[in-house]
């Protein structure tokens, strides 16, 4: 008899847990060749809020871990990106990828996260500082985590582009909600399954499926997002992104380089996602002598 | 002579006496008292789809406005803390008077709930705004402690100013069987209020099953409380949909038997507003809306306040909002 084949089901990521979209509602992308790449939840307003309250819940723990913890759990997420990638070949394959650009694609995409893992632990001796002031304080500045990011991802890319775009936002140690590309959503999944079996802890990455247009109002508007990340070249939409994000003063970033770049990675996409604070620590001058700082 | 007393010397005490000889007088209604072994048991699987009933329903727009303002407008604001100060409860009450002046028109909470030796304090700070005071007792949350501990408890709390008083019930004792000590422990204690309302807690969470839940709950309305309350906050778990719905049937049929009406506090783990909106469905669909006010229903929580007032703001902007931008109770 001949065996049926097991279709999987294609459930967003919110807080650790793979539940289908609170509207119930799914589409079904096609490739070029207009084969069906599966049903895929079309997620509503309401995932987007619960994605956020699932990531400012876990921004407190995320935030406050040794950044050189954070490093290897993102080192981890490579490691199983790694073991993997025979089915994320396969996916972009059927996304309509070559086979050399699909592995090009996720060799990539790995590489991408062990290079910010790198940086987790020396994120604030770089772009940190000891400040000279003219009084006897000791003043130092640090860059520390925004809070929740919300990510529209690259829509051109499936992984290459996710991953650049939430390594970084928890590399720095904030939290993030990331709507993945509409027409090439599979990788974006089978990429929340790794990071759910990476040690990192639900909540810190949220993905959801869907439409971009839909879901940017909530999320740009929403008053508990503390920045939107934006990797796309449409005008209208970062104007009006711009335009939402004035409510709460988010942080708007835009990035609409290429992705496969070998240049589309650095500090400043971290940096970029953070809030450099200033310290005035009172020290004492003894004997006349200056602080020297 | 208190009621024990008069009891022991009619008949000996086992378990499942027949108190259909005693009679009990509360305002003018004058009604017999149950035999509470003889309680009605309750379906606990019944009880789960009736409850998972009221949580499908679909509130919206104009409805849900006025549900979530009913709702805050229900809240005993709690703090029951051993590192209550002074200072933390004048913060409260001024939260409890101003719960987002951001936003004019909002009702205030009904109640702020404290221990006793804060009483007088909160007295002071909510005066004038129609604020009550609640004041647990009764050596709260174990009640672990003689009579007369409970009764000194309580004086000094309705002394103070209390306007309500949450005593809790002995448990274990409940739990032995000895219906009649508790049933007489809530009657000395309501007399000890004086003209301050009684709520019962019955900390559901360790009454284990629902019969027991609707038997510690008929005690309490036989004896005399005001208001029959889940929990203390301090075990867990605590407010489950079906224990209210267990204790709204048993008010409801104690309503139908003596005349009198008796209010619900569920407290305890109500922490959003789509939870609190399912309780007013149920009191609503149980009970009937002449329960629905803080006279007759409350809801004992600290951060459900919170969150009612984001659901309200986000109605009124269309914006979901964060926390950051509320006030810290």
């Amino acid at each position: 008899m001949a065996r049926l084949e097991v279709l999987k089901t294609y459930k967003i990521y919110i807080g650790g847990a793979f539940p289908r979209t609170e509207s119930g509602r799914y589409y079904t992308p096609k490739n070029t060749k207009g084969e069906a790449l599966g049903n895929v939840c079309l997620s509503s307003r309401k995932d987007v809020r619960n994605a956020v309250v699932a990531a400012r819940k876990a921004f407190g723990g995320w935030s406050e871990r040794a950044a050189f913890n954070r490093g290897q759990i993102l080192y981890r997420i490579g490691e199983m990106l790694e073991g993997r990638k025979a089915q994320f070949v396969e996916e972009l394959q059927l996304q309509g990828a070559t086979t050399a650009k699909a592995e090009k694609e996720v060799n990539a995409a790995i590489d991408r996260l062990v290079y910010y893992a790198g940086w987790c632990d020396k994120v604030s001796q770089v772009s940190g500082s000891v400040n000279p002031v003219a009084s006897s304080h000791f003043n130092f500045s640090v860059n520390e985590p925004t809070g929740v990011v919300g990510i529209l991802a690259d829509q051109s890319t499936s992984l290459i582009g996710l991953v650049s775009q939430i390594a970084p936002v928890i590399a720095g140690g904030s939290t993030c909600v990331c709507i993945a590309s509409e027409d090439l959503p599979l990788c974006a999944i089978t990429f929340a399954e790794v990071l759910n079996s990476s040690d990192v802890p639900g909540g810190v990455v949220n993905i959801l499926t869907g439409s971009p247009d839909e879901m940017m109002k909530p999320m740009a508007t929403h008053m508990d997002v503390n920045a939107i990340v934006y990797a796309g070249k449409d005008a209208t939409m970062l104007n009006s992104i711009q335009e939402f994000a004035v409510e709460n003063l988010k942080r708007v970033r835009n990035y609409p380089q290429d992705w496969m770049d070998s240049g589309a990675q650095g500090l400043h996409y971290i940096t970029d996602l953070m809030e450099l604070k200033t310290t005035w620590h009172p020290i004492e001058n003894i004997g006349g002598a200056t602080s020297s700082y | 002579m208190n009621f024990t007393e008069a009891f022991l010397r009619s008949i000996p005490i086992f378990v499942g006496i027949n108190y259909q000889s005693m009679a009990k007088k509360k305002g003018s209604a004058t009604y017999s008292i149950p035999d509470f072994s003889q309680s009605p048991r309750i379906d606990k699987v019944g009880v789960e789809e009736r409850v998972s009933r009221f949580q499908k329903r679909s509130i919206k727009n104009e409805a849900k406005m006025q549900g979530l303002r009913m709702a805050l407008n229900m809240i005993d604001l709690t703090t029951l803390e051993g590192k209550d100060t002074p200072g933390k409860v004048k913060q409260m009450c001024f939260k409890a008077a101003h719960l987002h002046d951001v936003h004019p028109g909002l009702p205030t909470v009904a109640a702020v709930c404290v221990y006793p030796s804060m009483v007088a304090t909160a007295k002071k700070e909510v005066e004038g705004t129609g604020i009550k005071v609640a004041s647990v007792s009764t050596a709260f949350p174990s009640g672990q402690a003689p009579l007369e501990v409970k009764l000194i408890d309580t004086k000094f709390a309705v002394d103070a100013g209390a306007d309500e008083i949450d005593m809790v019930i002995s448990r274990g004792r409940f739990l032995s069987g000895e219906y009649n000590f508790v049933f007489d422990e809530i009657a000395t204690i309501k007399e000890a209020c004086g003209k301050a309302r009684l709520k019962v807690i019955l900390e559901t969470g360790e009454l284990v099953t629902l019969d027991n839940v609707r038997r510690a709950s008929d005690i309490a309305m036989y004896a005399g409380a005001d208001f029959i309350k889940t929990s203390t906050g301090k075990i867990q778990p605590a407010a489950t949909m079906q224990v209210t719905y267990t204790m709204l049937e048993a008010i409801r049929d104690f309503k139908l038997k003596t005349g009198i009406q008796v209010g619900m506090k569920p407290a305890g783990g109500i922490s959003n507003s789509k939870l609190a909106l399912h309780n007013l469905v149920m009191v609503n669909e149980v009970l009937g809306s002449d329960w629905l006010s803080n006279e007759w229903f409350r809801f004992g929580a600290s951060s459900l306040a919170n969150d009612v007032l984001m659901q309200i703001m986000k109605l009124e902007t269309g914006v979901y909002q964060s926390s950051d931008y509320f006030s810290i109770d």
